[in-house]
């Protein structure tokens, strides 16, 4: 056994002399595979975190929402429907919900205005919650700051602060200015018993086809969407099958593997005479090609080393700013949020057989024939 | 000393750390939970509904909820132009159920 190590060791040793013959060349390719890596885990890490969010952070989202629809768009609901869908059995709550978006012409930010469903939650009359980016983006002086809001020129309503929401729930909340009702009405100018949809809680989740086949039937024109539609909206949100995951990994992933195909496969002139050489000072077959397979394994382990661990920095550590700039698109509120850590597993493995293997496995094809032809032959 | 120690104290380092990470995340796990625990509170009784990460535009605000249209509705020609369009998924089970929900003699009524 000690032997064995001993000349896999001795081997190892070998191929790193050789690599660092051809330092520049190799030290480029093991940091292009690094960033390739590190592109691909961001990516991972970050969805999946986000999507672990989603999963908790929404699990208290309403169970069922009915939206009015009127000439195919969205429209306010009104609140005669809550006491017909409050008879349906089953349903264990019902409420209007009242929410709106005030887009800010003072700084081109869209705010989220919306009353608590809860009513101990609602801020007393002329005051307002607002979410963790509104500070921010409206520069509020000091803590108490009160924040005017200008729906048209000449306008200007004024709020005072009762609370700013945490960053810790930024993710949801970061755009929010909750009103009481009254509030909410007079800003928006809505007539009363209007809604702008219907949340519903359900005492039993395994009734919520039959409630929704009988609010169908009653608001034939209604637009319902249940937990589980949220849900999955978000699980997919991020999948590897959609858009802008798979361009920004599909092109690097598609250039790296061009690359290192180009660079494993097609044998340079030097490499072949090295294996000439070696063979014809009694290398046998076996050696050339583990020392080839210690080639493959360090550039693609150290790439999958460096590439996993700066990615986890990235996103946990630097709440993956590289991806903020993507995910704001025109936006100009973007929360300040900081994601669970997580590690899972499985998604590693999966990396670690999608990024090494291919590389170890490209690397030996070439040599073995180069391996197993005759020195002479190859030297020529 | 011998390039192999280098290497190998090299790639045992990054293993270590990768290590750390995991531990990092194991042991940050029960205040992240806390956390979530309040932030699912807030969502609760507030009645939300969405992530607030895209605030582009109103139908990017609330993807869950938005019209599946919302691309084309401020004018017939306007394709999605918000960046985070490119984020939201087509609807699981497509765009239609298929089929018209009610009976043959329902049709000939």
């Amino acid at each position: 056994m000690t032997s064995w190590l001993r000349r896999q060791r001795a081997l190892a040793e070998y191929t790193l002399a050789a690599l660092a013959r051809r330092r520049i060349k190799n030290t480029g390719l093991l940091l292009i595979y690094a960033v390739v890596i590190f592109v691909v885990a961001s990516a991972t890490l970050f969805a999946t975190a986000l999507r672990k969010e989603a999963e908790v952070v929404l699990a208290g989202a309403p169970e069922l929402i009915v939206q009015n629809l009127v000439m195919g768009r969205h429209d306010m609901i009104s609140g005669e429907v809550i006491a017909e869908i409050d008879g349906i059995r089953g349903v264990a709550g019902i409420k209007g919900r009242l929410w709106g978006y005030f887009y800010d012409r003072l700084n081109g930010a869209n705010y989220t205005l919306m009353v608590p469903l809860d009513p101990d939650m609602a801020p007393p009359e002329g005051q307002a919650i607002i979410g963790e980016s509104l500070p921010r983006v409206r520069e509020l002086p000091w803590e108490t700051a009160p924040l005017f809001l200008s729906r048209y020129p000449g306008d200007l309503v004024r709020f005072d602060i009762a609370e700013r929401l945490s960053s810790e729930s930024a993710l949801v909340s970061t755009d929010l200015i909750l009103l009481n009702e009254a509030d909410f009405r007079a800003f928006f100018e809505l007539p009363e018993n209007v809604y702008t949809d219907i949340a519903l809680s359900i005492r039993n989740p395994r009734e919520i086809d039959t409630i929704v086949e009988k609010i169908g039937r009653l608001l034939p024109n209604a637009r319902l969407v249940t937990r589980d539609e949220i849900a999955r909206t978000y699980q997919k949100l991020f999948s590897w099958r959609e858009g802008i995951m798979v361009l920004l990994a599909g092109a690097s992933v598609l250039a790296f593997v061009i690359f290192a195909s180009e660079k494993a496969s097609g044998l340079s002139a030097e490499e072949t005479r090295e294996i000439g050489i070696l063979k014809a000072i009694g290398w046998d077959t076996g050696d050339v090609i583990a020392m080839k397979l210690w080639e493959g394994g360090l550039i693609s382990f150290s790439a999958f080393l460096l590439g996993t661990v700066l990615a986890y920095l990235h996103v946990f550590a630097f709440d993956a700013g590289l991806f903020a700039s993507v995910l704001k698109g025109w936006s100009v509120i973007y929360p300040d949020f900081a994601l669970t850590p997580g590690i899972d597993g499985l998604q590693l493995t999966a990396l670690f057989f999608l990024t090494v293997l291919p590389y170890v496995a490209a690397t030996i094809v070439p040599i073995w024939r180069a391996a197993t032809a005759d020195p002479d032959q190859v030297m020529r | 000393m011998r390039r192999t120690s280098i290497v190998f104290g090299f790639l045992a380092a990054g293993t270590a750390m990768l290590a750390l990470a995991a531990l990092h995340a194991r042991i940050a796990a029960a205040p992240e939970r806390a956390r979530m625990a309040r932030s699912a509170a807030l969502v609760r009784a507030v009645g939300l509904t969405d992530l607030a990460l895209f605030t582009e535009a109103r139908f990017t605000r609330n993807p869950a909820l938005a019209d599946l249209q919302t691309a084309f509705q401020d004018a017939p020609m306007s394709f999605e132009h918000f960046p985070s369009g490119t984020f939201a998924p087509r609807p699981a089970a497509g765009f239609g159920r298929g089929e018209l929900r009610f009976g043959p003699e329902e049709v000939a009524r």
